[in-house]
């Protein structure tokens, strides 16, 4: 569902004449593909950038995974499963574009689960109510599409393709969200009390997910050089929040920030001050669920140990077979 | 004091249609628990997709099963307002996801049933029945393949896996006589051509799961009871739990469309 | 640390007629296994018709260092393209 201005690359430019080259089929617009030769420093930064959007994926299977046995309807059943199983897929996906840059999947895995790696802090807040799974669909899946829409022009083919086929794949789920708020906002007071409450906790988890603004965000600037990155964190919240408190008009809900207001001038909606200091607290780790998030994890990893073993054991018995039979 | 809770109220064929609707719901239900904590995540997506088939296939019975009942409720009054003595799933589904081999074992057992009732249910004389089953057939005989070759490969794996996988299948097999059975009400829509006979099936399940069992090195079970109740809607104590969780929106806010 | 599970490469058919495509990588423990996975991951929208799995340590990839090498030297063949010939537009399409 989402990656996150995370990353923490301050690496300097280069001036050898590969790099100039390799900047040059940058500026060209040419795609970077695996083997090719690309700066280290590229390479680290795609391999943390891919991999915390791959771990967002899977741990963002979990928030909205909580109320699959609860939805309230088979039909919301259905699609809440299609949706957290295409968070999944998404996963995978963007595992396998890590894994062309030299990195295999079981490290990354073993990098989430130690807690060196990170995912989008917004999974470390909880779906408390059914309004949630509204909530996390229409804006953060709408923060994660204003997001991924230009990754997939970015400079890394593996990546662009996977992102590609994840924007498609996706184009269902904020709507799945919205329809979930709508009926929630036109349905009984308790269902309208719950839609706001939702609206109330996730509204700046979400602006949050963004990342830091822009004169805080020292990482930047390699990203935008090498296209893995096209627009700055303000930019996207700025677009974002553009084109989603129209939406919570529509629905009769409030936006909970006393400040917002319509800039005529500029056409911009703005808001209230962040509260950065709770997004590097999450990030920190002491978020409401971070704790539970990665015990989750790691419970199916481990728990899955002996599975991946027996697969294994068995692969390598037949391959054994089969030599024996043709000796 | 009001209740929420609805009782069927239908002809034996309505009734039948809605126990395997429960089946499907019941199964699909358990299956869409491991999404988020399969043990690789491709497995998670090959879970949820049988899962999803499930509830397609429940989605469907429910709606022809209130259609036939003709009192005006639909596929959801089904589901989240009948008490657990109003269902009438099989006990082999209702049964907790235990460990990964607890799951396939029971994926298997019952697949390999679903498997040819729906396709001896596709030349049912009831047309409805029938083209709920064309694309239920389907479905199953994919979950079989899916199932066997996951029991194949954690029977004959390592030795753990296959200590859990034997367990799995000594836990499961009393309740696979419940598969084969017929309330006089069954036989009645047997004769009718409207439902398919069990023990039709039976010789190709116990192909099927023999089969399966011999190449996983695994020993089927011999009892001397089978347990039963589950069509006559007396559940093992998890059903209850199951559906506490499943109902809890449709119970707290009665009448809500969600 | 888990053993590897190995990689393989998916390769669809999204209908008859066409060719099979790639369109992705995941883990699996053998052949079949690989193959119900690429139809769980990469066919859930009615993507394909046929899969192909490949071990991705069975590819043998060219080298890019090598590509001036291996792809240039047909950049000056241009006789071989039809626009190298000269035929006046009175006698039409050829």
């Amino acid at each position: 569902m989402y990656t996150q201005a995370l990353n923490v690359v301050t690496e300097k430019l280069g001036d050898s004449e590969a790099e100039q080259r390799f900047l040059e089929r940058i500026d060209a617009e040419e795609r970077i593909e695996p083997n090719d030769w690309m700066p280290e420093a590229y390479r680290r930064l795609l391999i943390r950038q891919i991999s915390q959007h791959a771990h967002s994926e899977v741990v963002g299977m979990l928030p909205e995974g909580n109320w699959i046995t609860r939805a309230p309807s088979l039909r919301r059943k259905a699609a809440l499963l299609a949706k957290v199983q295409d968070e999944g897929g998404h996963g995978l996906y963007l595992y396998a574009a890590a894994e062309t840059l030299g990195i295999s999947r079981e490290e990354m895995v073993e990098q989430l689960l130690s807690g060196r790696a990170k995912y989008s802090s917004i999974f470390n807040y909880p779906t408390l109510t059914w309004a949630d799974i509204g909530a996390i669909g229409w804006l953060v899946d709408g923060a994660a599409i204003m997001n991924q829409i230009p990754l997939c022009r970015c400079s890394y083919g593996p990546y662009a393709r996977a992102m590609i086929r994840i924007c498609r794949e996706e184009s269902f789920h904020q709507r799945q969200g919205y329809e979930i708020m709508l009926t929630l906002a036109r349905g009984t007071p308790e269902q309208k009390a719950m839609a706001q409450d939702a609206l109330n906790r996730w509204w700046w988890p979400v602006l949050m997910m963004f990342g830091p603004p822009d004169h805080a965000s020292q990482h930047s600037e390699a990203s935008m050089r090498w296209k893995v990155k096209r627009f700055s964190n303000d930019t996207l919240r700025q677009k974002f929040i553009d084109a989603t408190v129209p939406q919570a008009q529509f629905l009769g809900l409030t936006i909970p920030d006393p400040e917002l207001r319509f800039n005529a001038e500029t056409g911009h909606w703005e808001t209230g001050p962040i509260d950065w200091e709770e997004f590097h607290r999450v990030l920190a780790g002491y978020g409401p669920c971070n704790k539970e998030r990665l015990a989750a994890r790691r419970k199916a990893h481990e728990e899955g140990a002996w599975v991946r073993e027996a697969a294994l054991a068995y692969a390598a018995k037949q391959k054994q077979r089969i030599t024996q039979q043709a000796a | 004091m009001q209740t929420t809770s609805i009782v069927f109220q239908g002809s034996p064929l309505a009734h039948y249609v809605l126990a395997r609707a429960d089946d499907a719901l019941v199964l699909g239900h358990r299956l869409s628990e491991w999404c988020g904590h399969a043990p690789i995540l491709e497995e998670d997506l090959a879970l949820t997709n049988i899962a999803l088939d499930l509830i397609g296939q429940a989605r469907a019975l429910y709606t022809y099963a209130a259609e036939l009942e003709g009192r005006g409720h639909d596929e959801d009054d089904l589901a989240y307002l009948r008490e657990d003595r109003q269902f009438h799933n099989l006990l082999l589904l209702e049964q907790p996801n235990g460990d990964f081999a607890v799951t396939c074992v029971r994926l298997l057992l019952f697949s390999a049933f679903a498997e040819p009732y729906w396709r001896l249910m596709r030349a049912s004389s009831d047309a409805q029945l029938a083209a709920i089953a064309a694309k239920a057939e389907k479905e199953c005989a994919y979950h079989v393949r899916h199932a066997s070759q996951w029991v194949i490969r954690l029977g004959d794996g390592t030795e753990e896996s296959h200590r859990r996988t034997q367990d799995a299948l000594d836990t499961l097999w009393v309740y696979t006589g419940e598969l084969f059975e017929t309330s006089a009400d069954e036989q009645a829509l047997i004769a009718q051509g409207i439902a398919a006979d069990p023990q039709a099936i039976l010789p190709i399940w116990q192909n099927t799961v023999n089969a399966v069992l011999t190449e996983a090195t695994l020993q089927a079970p011999s009892v001397s009871w089978m347990q039963t109740g589950g069509r006559r809607g007396l559940h093992s104590e998890h059903l209850g739990h199951m559906l506490a969780e499943m109902q809890y929106l449709q119970r707290t806010y009665p009448g809500a469309e969600w | 640390m888990d053993q590897f599970m190995p990689l393989w490469e998916v390769f669809i058919r999204t209908r008859n007629g066409l060719a099979h495509r790639h369109v992705g990588s995941l883990h699996a423990a053998d052949a079949e296994m690989a193959l119900q996975a690429a139809r769980d991951v990469y066919t859930r929208r009615g993507e394909g018709v046929s899969i192909w799995v490949v071990p991705s340590a069975a590819i043998t990839a060219s080298d890019p260092a090598e590509t001036e090498m291996m792809f240039e030297p047909t950049g000056s063949k241009i006789y071989r393209h039809p626009t190298f010939y000269k035929i006046p537009d009175e006698v039409g399409h050829m």
